[in-house]
């Protein structure tokens, strides 16, 4: 496989040239012009496109929100995906019903995508008593199996192992699903990820390995992470199949995420996909990423804006215009502020719920702590 | 009813419970062909195949990682880590992911494994075969920890294990698998986890002690018998939930207490079992609770003997703390 440089600081060559055939290694299908690459076309159907669209559109208001409630100081902390929309999210509408994905931590538009409710979202953002962690955990570190999401924790690449692992069991069982694990390119340097792509090698899990190399792990660019010339070429070393996409265009993820799920699901084994994207924001709420990077560089991928690109698509098709926007933006942002209404309101779980779940029943030390909690005096501010 | 040693006492249990219940799989370093470095899993491969039997790469984490997405889908993966010494690679997995996933989750996932792993030194293992871990995993929230010291229990222990809702690490002493023989029941049978046992009453002393140094416990309390000490010792075989009721109701009668682990002194088992007699049976302390234990070095290879907390150390703590 011919592989081209990662991108850094400087643009790289190939999602930085205005012709989208400059890289031949990387997947592309939605043209500068809103065009779509016939070659490459996965036929997604039109009313999907826009419900992906509208879908794009919440989540990136959404982080907008958030980022400003943690800046009030009304919620604690946000860990967002700008500029990494279309990766997210057409990866998660490319895998079928019946597969399962095992999220990083930036993959709120995934989660909801897949079926969880915005307000069971909100409520952990407010870590209230109605978060489904329970109040247990820092916001967006939510779980959701009814939409086949996992439980996200802080470790980076835990999950890479366990979505094989889930899979393995699925192939031992003989039960047709798939397992769609996200990660970081920073998460390539983790142990985790040699022994997830090792085992899935080896073992022949179905699952797909969705690296979004968003160019930075907090303040350190890739080139630190690695001296390959790609992510996705470190498949070759654990025999699976690896390949590059856009990650900035809807159609070239779908269509790469669509077609490594079709290979799983028929046997073919694990399949890792680059999707060559880039973070917009700071890693985090509690990150600035000007101490560490050129705003020339975000100004550069700024252009390359995901929806942006989408919506040049729909406008050409004739579908899309600034009414329609508008009306969305309007829409999206009274379901939003419908969810913080509600779920600033909820109350904070009961002291008791701190000694669930830790085993199935709490033991007598449990018990005893809980109570000596319950009898002594209550701290302030919270 | 047949004798059985540890390691056929515990291939049993999981051979029972493989046939039992087919989500069970077995899955570790060597654990397939040859029936694992100590042949615990022998003639499991044979009888259940490689979809559940599985030699797995040589790697830990992955083992425990990949087991954790076993369980999740619905699985009730036993994996073993060759030796109790190596299983750190996969700490962070157990730690962070394993121990809190039901927590973490709101009860939506809760991740249940037995972790099978031989612990223990006086086999001439040095540094990387002989250590004794428990604390590091009964300080984490979430995992229960079970040591058993004899055949029955060894598979008494490990079917409630495997059919316990919570991930219990099952810490095997390596040094008597072969050694303890005894009576080990055909088929079905549990011995509860949280509960200890009382191996011999007495009067004098309360003897705490798990694992391989429970037969150091009673060759050191013969010999305090015939020095007039009668003392009465607990075999914990679960040391998480700690069986705190059978200990406290030990010490309310004798007084006294000598705590007995491998392990090394500080922050080892022994100093939270001391912490718990001192704050729920102060008052009826006749002497200060006593540990023998490994020292706070790296396990030695040549003066192992003189590192483990064996009889004639802990006869001494008897007799002291007898005569305080």
């Amino acid at each position: 496989m011919a592989v081209q440089p990662l991108h850094s600081s400087a643009p790289p060559v190939g999602l930085a040239s205005p012709a989208h055939t400059s890289d031949p290694d990387v997947v592309r299908v939605l043209r500068d012009d809103g065009s779509l690459d016939p070659a490459f076309d996965p036929h997604l159907d039109p009313e999907t496109v826009l419900a992906i669209y509208k879908h794009l559109v919440l989540v990136r208001l959404l982080d907008d929100r958030l980022v400003t409630l943690q800046r009030q100081g009304r919620i604690g902390f946000h860990i967002g995906s700008l500029g990494e929309e279309a990766a997210i999210i057409g990866s998660a509408a490319a895998v079928r019903a019946s597969d399962w994905l095992f999220p990083c931590y930036r993959e709120f538009g995934a989660a909801l995508w897949r079926g969880m409710s915005l307000q069971a979202y909100m409520n952990n953002m407010f870590g209230n008593s109605e978060d489904p962690a329970k109040g247990r955990q820092m916001p967006d570190h939510y779980t959701c199996r009814a939409a086949k999401f996992g439980s996200i924790s802080s470790p980076i690449g835990t999950q890479i192992t366990q979505g094989v692992g889930f899979a393995w069991a699925a192939k031992m069982r003989k039960d047709d699903l798939a397992t769609l694990v996200y990660f970081g390119e920073g998460a390539t340097s983790s142990a985790e990820f040699h022994n997830g792509m090792n085992f899935a090698g080896v073992f022949k899990t179905p699952t797909v390995f969705f690296c979004r190399n968003n160019g930075w792990a907090i303040s350190v660019p890739v080139e630190r992470q690695t001296a390959s010339s790609s992510f996705a070429i470190k498949g070759v070393a654990y025999g699976i199949p690896g390949i590059r996409c856009d990650g900035n265009d809807l159609f070239a993820v779908y269509k790469c995420t669509r077609d490594a799920i079709a290979h799983a699901a028929a046997g073919g084994g694990p399949t890792i996909i680059e999707a060559m994207t880039y973070r917009l924001s700071g890693h985090s709420t509690s990150d600035d990423p000007k101490a560490y990077r050129k705003e020339g560089e975000v100004e550069h991928w700024k252009k390359r804006d995901p929806i942006a690109r989408l919506r040049k698509h729909l406008e050409l098709e004739g579908r899309w215009d600034d009414a329609r926007q508008q009306a969305l933006e309007a829409e999206v942002d009274a379901k939003i502020k419908d969810a913080v209404a509600v779920a600033e309101k909820i109350q904070p779980p009961s002291l008791e719920s701190m000694f669930e779940d830790v085993f199935a029943e709490p033991p007598w030390h449990l018990q005893e702590q809980r109570d000596q909690l319950l009898k002594g005096p209550r701290a302030k501010g919270h | 009813m047949p004798q059985m040693n540890m390691v056929q006492a515990i291939n049993d249990g999981l051979r029972f419970e493989m046939k039992r219940d087919e989500r069970v799989v077995v899955l570790g370093e060597d654990v397939g062909k040859v029936g694992g470095v100590f042949r615990v899993t022998q003639g499991l491969f044979d009888e259940f195949g490689d979809d559940r039997v599985i030699d797995t790469p040589l790697s830990e984490g992955g083992i425990i990682g990949t087991a954790i997405g076993m369980a999740l889908y619905g699985l009730v993966p036993v994996p073993e880590i060759q030796f109790a010494d190596f299983i750190f690679p996969a700490y962070d997995q157990i730690v962070s992911e394993l121990a809190k996933f039901r927590y973490r989750s709101g009860g939506e996932y809760p991740a249940k494994l037995v972790i099978r792993t031989p612990v223990g030194g006086g086999i001439r293992g040095g540094h990387y075969h002989s250590q004794s871990p428990e604390s590091q995993f009964i300080h984490v929230a979430g995992l229960k920890v079970v040591c058993p010291s004899n055949p029955y229990d060894a598979k008494g222990l490990l079917l409630a294990s495997i059919r316990d809702p919570d991930p219990v690490m099952f810490f095997e002493p390596k040094r008597i698998y072969r050694a303890a023989k005894g009576d080990v029941p055909e088929g079905e049978y549990t011995v509860p986890i949280g509960k200890a046992a009382v191996v011999r009453e007495g009067q004098h002393v309360t003897i705490v002690v798990w694992g391989a140094m429970l037969y150091e416990a009673i060759a050191a309390a013969d010999e305090a018998k015939a020095q007039g000490v009668d003392c009465e010792i607990i075999d914990l075989r679960t040391l998480w939930p700690l069986d705190i009721d059978t200990i406290i109701e030990s010490v309310k009668k004798t007084g006294r207490v000598v705590v007995v682990h491998e392990a090394p002194k500080t922050c080892g088992f022994g100093s939270e079992i001391v912490a718990l007699i001192n704050e729920k049976a102060f008052l009826n302390l006749e002497a200060p609770p006593v540990r023998v234990t490994g020292f706070d070095t790296p396990f030695p290879y040549t003066l192992e003997m003189e590192y483990l907390p064996l009889a004639h150390r802990i006869l001494p703590a008897l007799i002291e703390t007898a005569h305080y």
